[in-house]
């Protein structure tokens, strides 16, 4: 029975993304790749892995559709012409693809049996974290490293963006709320971010045990604040803000901090002390979800449009 | 671990197969960058998928999975995440400068907006 509905999952999987090649509506596309990523989602709860989950649903389809939304539109308001189709050589392009899949999925069907794995090496040191989600603890401490490193891209990502700005803009704020505002969404902009900041806080202190964490926490933050803004209760803030700019780089901040401090006192890098290593990982996950909220949020709202106040 | 937890493995790293194909295709072909950036996000899934079925696959000890790809998996989707809004960025700025949405040689010009 299980294995009919996976079938129907991949089964719809490739067919929402097939029509997001083949659809000649550029909106259209993106709002099935939107549901792609909540089925997508559902996949990953079938893979037994629901932080994953968790984290595709959220960013991979909330976050990044709304991204690709915006800048549809951005391109269609100017009245963009939807270009030729018909791309030359597409046939060569199919042939090499369908090669690639076909090999893939070669390696797919032969992997190694018994499968190599290192859950027994997370479950024999997870212990010592005083963590109870194993994936919680390879991300902020088995390796850490990926996760400060990653949040150095993201940081990186928002310069790069920023610096798209015009120069008058640079400093500026992004210009996030429509010509005209639905009610509804104002009224939905005024109802849910208190619900959204209470599943945001359960889910920082629950991913220590149960599936969560920063990265899903921080999404949820960032789209209660970007409906917020988008629904012109109020703006989105100044780039050249100095606690803004302090509220992105704190996580990263500490994070290096505290991975210094290892040196210290547990004799290396992003080493913790076993007997307050849960505390100073919960410490680090409650600012790196601020950070990651604020950096999401200012990753989405764009470029600076408007100039600086005086 | 049983044969159907296997299977079921197996299927969606094959669906990720497939996906990577959809996915390349897209981006070597489309026209539009917006869409090849779709396509971008869809090969990506499509390898996060595969992962999937190694994490899966090495489910032991009361683990639904092995966690130290799923956690992998998640860095890649915010890292995925940042490419996306760098080129979604670089898109929007492109068509402000030349009115262009695409790298297609021979495409007229539409409204090149002068820099304030």
């Amino acid at each position: 029975m299980s294995l009919v509905f996976d079938v129907a999952l991949a089964a719809g999987l490739v067919a929402l993304a097939l029509h997001v090649v083949l659809t000649r509506d550029g909106k259209g596309a993106i709002i099935a790749f939107i549901g792609f990523g909540l089925l997508l989602g559902i996949g990953w709860a079938r893979l037994a892995s629901v932080d994953v989950a968790l984290t595709e649903a959220a960013i991979g389809g909330g976050l990044t559709g709304m991204l690709l939304l915006r800048t549809q539109a951005h391109l269609a308001g100017r009245g963009v012409r939807p270009a030729q189709t018909g791309h030359p050589s597409w046939r060569l392009a199919a042939a090499g693809c369908t090669i690639v899949t076909l090999g893939l999925g070669y390696v797919v069907l032969a992997f190694p049996s018994p499968a190599p794995s290192l859950a027994r090496e997370v479950a024999g040191s997870l212990d010592a974290t005083g963590l109870g989600n194993p994936v919680t603890a390879v991300l902020l401490a088995f390796r850490a490293i990926d996760t400060l490193l990653e949040k150095i891209v993201i940081i990186l990502a928002l310069i790069g963006v920023w610096s798209l700005a015009s120069d008058p803009n640079w400093g500026g704020s992004s210009h996030l709320r429509p010509a005209s505002v639905p009610e509804p969404l104002v009224f939905l902009a005024r109802m849910l971010p208190p619900f959204g900041v209470v599943i945001a806080v359960y889910q920082v202190w629950v991913g220590a045990d149960l599936p969560g964490g920063t990265f899903q926490a921080g999404t949820i933050l960032a789209a209660m604040w970007l409906l917020v803004m988008l629904a012109g209760l109020r703006p989105a803030p100044e780039t050249r803000a100095a606690g803004l700019r302090m509220m992105l780089a704190a996580g990263p901040a500490l994070f290096l901090l505290i991975g210094f401090l290892g040196f210290l006192i547990a004799g290396g890098f992003l080493a913790y002390p076993e007997a307050v290593a849960k505390p100073l990982i919960v410490a680090i996950e409650v600012a790196l979800t601020l950070s990651v909220a604020a950096t999401l949020g200012l990753l989405v709202a764009g470029p600076p449009d408007k100039e600086p106040a005086r | 671990m049983s044969a159907l937890a296997l299977t079921s493995a197996s299927l969606f790293g094959l669906c990720g197969a497939a996906l990577v194909g959809i996915g390349l295709f897209c981006i070597l072909t489309h026209p539009e960058l917006l869409r090849r950036l779709v396509g971008f996000n869809i090969l990506g899934a499509g390898i996060f998928l595969v992962f999937g079925a190694v994490a899966r696959r090495g489910a032991a000890l009361g683990f639904g999975g092995d966690p130290v790809p799923q956690a992998m998996v998640i860095t890649g989707i915010v890292v995925a995440f940042a490419a996306t809004a760098l080129a979604a960025a670089l898109l929007r700025r492109l068509f402000d400068l030349t009115g262009r949405a695409s790298l297609e040689t021979g495409q007229a010009e539409l409204r090149p907006r002068s820099e304030p």
